[in-house]
């Protein structure tokens, strides 16, 4: 059992409000992921949820109990930097056993605890292996085993695979996935990596100068994201954006005037209607739009825009073609069968049930 | 003009990033990717053909003539790097300007300030041109780094790495920006990474090299679609492809040795494939979009799994599927389709589109061809 409540916290260096009243309640569990760009507070906040860092203000409780001020130590918490630090001149047993061996356990409860984490990150052929010796793969995992044979009631991991070649990083996402749905350990994870948040987290916590900007599950902040800066952090190839101005036209319908081509698209009812609920008719607005939320035509269209071919992106199992709207990139994901010619005319049209409108000024979403 | 080739190169020092004799054809104007891990010997292939390093064995050419024993300033390649090196108090100008006012080329006044004009457009940075380095962004200084390297008008762009610095944003930007100055430029693109997805996004052809060997070279689609062995089909596409041990029985493969979990029925194709082939144990690779994943049965090749648990990446759902406790697989689903951990649901293998390979060697089996 173990969860975890932020209330009202503030944390500031000098004249910086590192973390700026951050109210955050995370399961028991649950794998939670702090994401966001370097100076968010992400790290800042798992280090007070440790104890290695004090808030200036506010409660931290785990399990009900106020621990606020208490030692690191006292917490009963894990936590892994980088996976890789590992003891050179120990073997893998003599890593994993160190917690243990630290905290005074008996010979046979050490065997028997690193016996079992080895089994369940299936790395027991090697426990007599010195880190030198082994593939990365395998050091990762015995840096697991460390943390994992404490048996800690939260495991807090801050960028753990940040440094690794991509191939391996996407290798250990799964892998860590795995072993919390195995062990179902309370586990919040430090990221600016986008990919790994979607493809671990229960829930993704967007941070931004201290701020939280949102708390969801990764497909609610995918197609649902609440302001410019989540919808612009989320997503691989991202969102794209479109300068627009709704207004009315002739017959009283609202439709969108896109600045970057001078042109006008219809827009479903429901769009009509809250941008009309809103009282942003004439406001300049931004329109979000997913790649994949973009079809393409190669002949004149009702409701598409004209643009040019710009890049074709192959990726195998599918295809990122890169538009020119205008002065501004567009891109639109494919079949891997559509290989247009480049500087060829194309005409794209938006699925707009599918997307989403920011204030220009406040940046938030009117959805 | 510019063809780069290298012949039996080798270079050796420790273990890490050595060159094992590889052969490497560079056609003019490609945008040729040499991919591999950490420690492949990318960047020791790049730094050969500069000439910063001598080959133990092997010839580079550039342009039909041998370079090995030229001096990397007349060697006519630029370098970009991972790490902008730029003169930090300069301003862009005179970043841009420098290597044309080398004593090698001590080029006119007038032919400088018309390249960096053009330049400058190219690369859109005409408003940066009067400000210092130290000021810009990380995807404005690459831009001015690659801008150094284009007024050169070199025979060869060297890459080595140049986006891996550069956030996730930015890094996408940068590889359509970079696909399309190679081909405004029709120059030969010599580029070097880890990252998969820049060499499938921008490489007319792909090297995959891992531990000094070059494993297979060929066009993206040819790469992804026809990968030379286990490594290659690994190394290429995310989600990462399925890689399962197999038996062959007759005209069937059949995963998972004890429980015999799995029987796929095989193609015609596939079945002369493994009738010729020397090894009964093989490698099923099957990537995760090529696995349909459906409520009810299917015909055939499709099995019993539970949702183990999922990655939602947003445009599609990846979901690991369990078998048996060894016999865990991924296969992508579109979001609406609605899979919770712990769900039956049934994988449909699409056999035409997998691979086979040998176990032991991890290369892909093919027909001998008939004379």
């Amino acid at each position: 059992m173990a969860e975890i409540v932020l209330e009202n916290i503030y944390k500031r260096f000098g004249s910086m409000t590192a973390v700026n009243n951050l109210n955050l309640e995370i399961k028991n569990t649950e794998f939670v992921v702090l994401l966001g760009p370097s100076g968010c507070g992400k790290t800042t906040t798992l280090r007070m949820i440790s104890g290695l860092e004090l808030p200036d203000e506010g409660k931290i409780l785990l399990d009900g109990e106020d621990v606020t001020f208490k030692r690191a130590s006292q917490r009963d918490i894990a936590f892994v930097f980088q996976l890789y630090a590992l003891y050179p001149q120990m073997t893998a047993f003599g890593n994993m056993s160190f917690p243990l061996r630290a905290q005074g356990y008996s010979k046979e409860k050490i065997n028997e605890e690193v016996n079992n984490a080895a089994e369940l990150l299936k790395i027991k052929h090697i426990l007599n292996k010195k880190p030198r010796e082994l593939a990365g793969g395998d050091m990762q995992r015995v840096a697991l085993g460390r943390a994992l044979v404490r048996r800690p009631k939260v495991f807090l991991l801050d960028e753990p695979i940040g440094t690794l070649d991509a191939k391996f990083r996407e290798e250990m996402r799964t892998e860590l996935k795995k072993l919390h749905v195995d062990i179902g350990a309370t586990t919040v994870y430090v990221t600016h990596d986008q990919t790994e948040a979607m493809s671990m987290g229960d829930r993704v916590v967007v941070m931004n100068k201290g701020i939280l900007q949102q708390v969801d599950t990764p497909q609610d902040i995918y197609h649902s994201p609440k302001n410019l800066f989540v919808a612009k952090f989320i997503g691989s190839p991202g969102m794209n954006f479109v300068t627009c101005i709704p207004f009315r036209n002739g017959e009283g319908k609202v439709s969108l005037k896109v600045l970057a081509v001078d042109a006008v698209v219809a827009i479903p009812e429901k769009l009509q209607k809250i941008l009309i609920d809103k009282n942003k008719i004439d406001k300049e607005m931004i329109l979000g739009i997913r790649p994949e939320d973009i079809s393409i035509e190669f002949k004149e269209t009702q409701n598409y825009l004209k643009s040019e071919i710009f890049v074709i992106e192959t990726l195998g199992s599918y295809n990122i073609i890169d538009l020119k709207l205008g002065n501004e990139i567009i891109r639109v994901r494919t079949l891997p069968t559509v290989v247009p010619d480049i500087s060829s005319t194309a005409f794209i049209g938006f699925d707009m049930d599918r997307a989403s409108l920011f204030d220009k000024e406040t940046e938030n979403s009117i959805m | 003009m510019a063809e780069v080739k290298l012949v039996s190169l080798k270079k050796s020092f420790g273990d890490v990033g050595a060159l094992k004799e590889i052969d490497i054809d560079v056609k003019d104007k490609e945008f040729f990717i040499l991919l591999g891990p950490t420690g492949a010997g990318k960047t020791t292939t790049l730094r050969l053909i500069a000439g910063l390093d001598k080959p133990d064995k092997g010839d580079i050419f550039l342009d039909n003539l041998r370079v090995n024993d030229f001096p990397p300033a007349v060697r006519d390649v630029a370098f970009v790097f991972q790490y902008y090196t730029l003169y930090p108090h300069y301003t862009v100008k005179q970043n841009l300007e420098f290597p044309l006012k080398s004593n090698l080329r001590k080029t006119p006044r007038d032919i400088i300030d018309k390249k960096i004009d053009e330049v400058s457009k190219i690369l859109h940075i005409e408003h940066l041109l009067d400000r210092p380095t130290v000021n810009l962004s990380g995807g404005e200084m690459q831009r001015v780094a690659i801008g150094r390297a284009i007024v050169r008008t070199p025979k060869v762009f060297l890459m080595d790495e140049p986006l891996s610095n550069l956030d996730a944003k930015l890094r996408e930007e940068m590889r359509a920006e970079l696909a399309r100055l190679h081909l405004d430029l029709g120059e030969t693109f010599f580029y070097v990474t880890h990252d998969q997805t820049e060499a499938m996004t921008m490489g007319d052809r792909i090297g995959v090299l891992n531990e000094g060997k070059l494993l297979q070279v060929g066009t993206p689609d040819e790469i992804y679609n026809k990968p030379a062995n286990t490594f290659v089909a690994k190394f290429v596409g995310s989600p990462m492809i399925n890689l399962l041990d197999s038996e062959i029985e007759g005209e069937k493969l059949v995963i998972g040795k004890r429980d015999r979990a799995m029987e796929c029925t095989l193609n015609d194709y596939q079945c002369k494939l493994v009738g010729n082939a020397k090894s009964k144990s093989v490698v099923l690779g099957i990537r995760p979009e090529d696995i349909i994943v459906s409520k009810e049965k299917q015909q055939l090749n499709s099995f019993e799994a539970s949702v183990y648990f999922k990655q939602s990446m947003g445009v599609e759902d990846i979901l690991n599927l369990k078998v048996t406790d060894e016999l865990i697989f991924k296969a992508v689903t579109p979001p609406k389709f609605m899979a919770n951990v712990g769900d039956k649901v049934f994988a449909n293998f699409k056999m035409d589109r997998s691979h086979i390979f040998d176990l032991e060697s991890g290369n892909r089996l093919e027909l001998k061809k008939e004379n």
